[in-house]
């Protein structure tokens, strides 16, 4: 079980919550798991089936694109974080 | 009882001396563990009228106090002098009582230094009014007087005098940002005032740039605004950058605006101080080209237009962007100053409604199309209105 971060730009996707636990063994899995629960995070989270290359998911602080991208082991307890780019400063 | 005259002539008889030719010997030596340090112990005002290069300054009655402080080392190579080399005789004297080994006193003086042609800095001094201005920075050893002058050469530009820039500018100005450029096109609207604390009330229709100069001018005199009444394209980037910038605050409220700040930081080697937000939620960051990753290596590729979070009128809680804007003039302030640890590498995030602060590291990706190692953007892309059309990249 991970524990997933859920940015504010998704949060209406998944009923308002900040946080999520998520099973899976991969970063693959994690995010599948998230988007079988919460169908609607599908297209901000998949693109053609695979992580979206706009969304960041940094594992206990890493971009996983740094380590294996979506095959990324993820141990019991991680943290996931992830993170769209938000270009809003005025 | 010994009157002075004997009494300097004591200690003088008890520490070592240097004639002033083998001192400038000795300090334009090529062999630089040969150079020693030159402590100045004179008066203030005689090491405001100029001093020998690379000097430290320890005035004489403070001397004991402050030495330990400015050389930790007490088997490095001093010089030490005054005007005339009598209160130097002293201080050499105090030197060597408090564990110096290598203490010369120049024996004639910086009078004599003076009088064989020899080279003098005379520093930059603040103003009796700026001293009392910045005193609480003069006070902090990691700014003193040296730090401070950095600031006031210092020239930081704005991209975005909205939620950001407010507070940004705010206390990069407080703080004697020299100049500050500010690139913004819109006027200030009723709206923005929820948040955008460098305008006001009476300054509605106004364009944001005269507002915040207006503002920034008032709280320092010392500080120059440069307005740029415009919006960042690829058009007016390379004019806006050719003021010379040492750091940018990037405030952009669009992703056209954040990609074309990141390629020009990158080709021009300008640190970027990386501040955005959204509801209850800040991210901010340093890019520092080349050195650490760049925003296109966090981010390849923005949100399809339908998922972006900055036309979705999302809303903004008003005090977030005085945090992150805030973060932000502190990261600008420590690329002034060469202090410190920045951001660059590291991605804090800031959730105001748990009052969290995560942090994510950031690596430079190797296959960056723009800060990468083979490049395959090495122009201004035409970027398009994000909220309209598809960015393309």
């Amino acid at each position: 079980m991970a524990a997933v971060r859920i940015p504010p730009t998704l949060r209406a996707e998944v009923g308002g919550l900040r946080h999520l636990d998520a099973r899976g063994d991969t970063v693959a899995e994690v995010i599948d798991d998230l988007v079988e629960r919460y169908p609607a995070l599908e297209r901000q989270l998949l693109e053609d089936g695979e992580p979206a290359p706009f969304v960041n998911v940094f594992l206990d602080g890493e971009d996983v694109r740094m380590l294996d991208g979506a095959d990324t082991p993820v141990r019991d307890g991680a943290t996931i974080i992830l993170l769209p780019a938000m270009a809003g400063g005025l | 009882m010994a009157g002075y005259r004997e009494l300097l002539a004591r200690v003088k008889a008890e520490i070592q001396e240097i004639s002033t030719i083998e001192a400038h010997e000795r300090l334009t030596s090529s062999e630089p563990a040969e150079r020693p340090l030159f402590v100045d112990v004179r008066e203030p005002d005689e090491w405001e009228e100029g001093h020998i290069p690379g000097a430290v300054y320890t005035g004489r009655g403070r001397l004991e106090q402050r030495i330990e402080g400015l050389v930790p080392d007490k088997t490095r190579p001093l010089v030490v002098y005054c005007s005339a080399g009598n209160r130097s005789a002293f201080a050499a004297k105090a030197l060597g009582e408090l564990g110096y080994e290598n203490v010369l006193n120049l024996a004639s003086g910086f009078s004599d230094w003076k009088r064989n042609g020899f080279e003098i800095t005379i520093p930059r001094v603040l103003s009796a009014d700026q001293r009392s201005r910045y005193s609480r920075h003069l006070l902090i050893p990691e700014v003193g007087e040296d730090g401070q002058q950095r600031i006031l050469d210092a020239r930081v530009l704005l991209v975005g005098a909205g939620g950001l820039g407010s507070p940004a500018s705010l206390y990069l100005a407080a703080a004697g940002v020299g100049t500050l450029g500010i690139v913004d096109a819109d006027v200030v609207d009723e709206s923005n005032l929820q948040r955008q604390v460098v305008h006001s009330t009476e300054r509605l229709g106004e364009p944001k740039v005269l507002s915040a100069k207006r503002t920034l001018e008032a709280l320092n005199p010392d500080v120059r605004i440069v307005p740029f009444q415009e919006r960042l394209t690829s058009d007016n980037v390379e004019r806006i950058l050719a003021g010379g910038w040492d750091v940018i605050v990037d405030g952009a409220d669009n992703f056209p605006t954040r990609y074309l700040v990141n390629d020009a930081s990158i080709w021009h080697g300008i640190p970027v101080v990386h501040g955005s937000i959204f509801r209850f939620e800040g991210q901010v960051t340093v890019f520092a080209p080349h050195q650490g990753p760049c925003y296109r290596c966090l981010f390849p590729q923005p949100p399809p237009p339908e998922l972006a979070p900055s036309c979705a009128e999302g809303g903004v809680l008003g005090v977030l962007p005085g945090i992150i804007g805030s973060i932000q003039a502190n990261e600008a302030l420590k690329l002034i100053l060469e202090r410190g640890d920045t951001l660059a590498g590291r991605l804090l995030l800031f959730d105001a409604l748990g009052t969290t602060l995560d942090e994510v590291t950031v690596r430079r990706d190797p296959d960056c199309p723009v800060c990468g190692d083979s490049p395959s953007i090495t122009d201004y892309v035409d970027y398009v209105e994000f909220c309209n059309a598809p960015l393309q990249l």
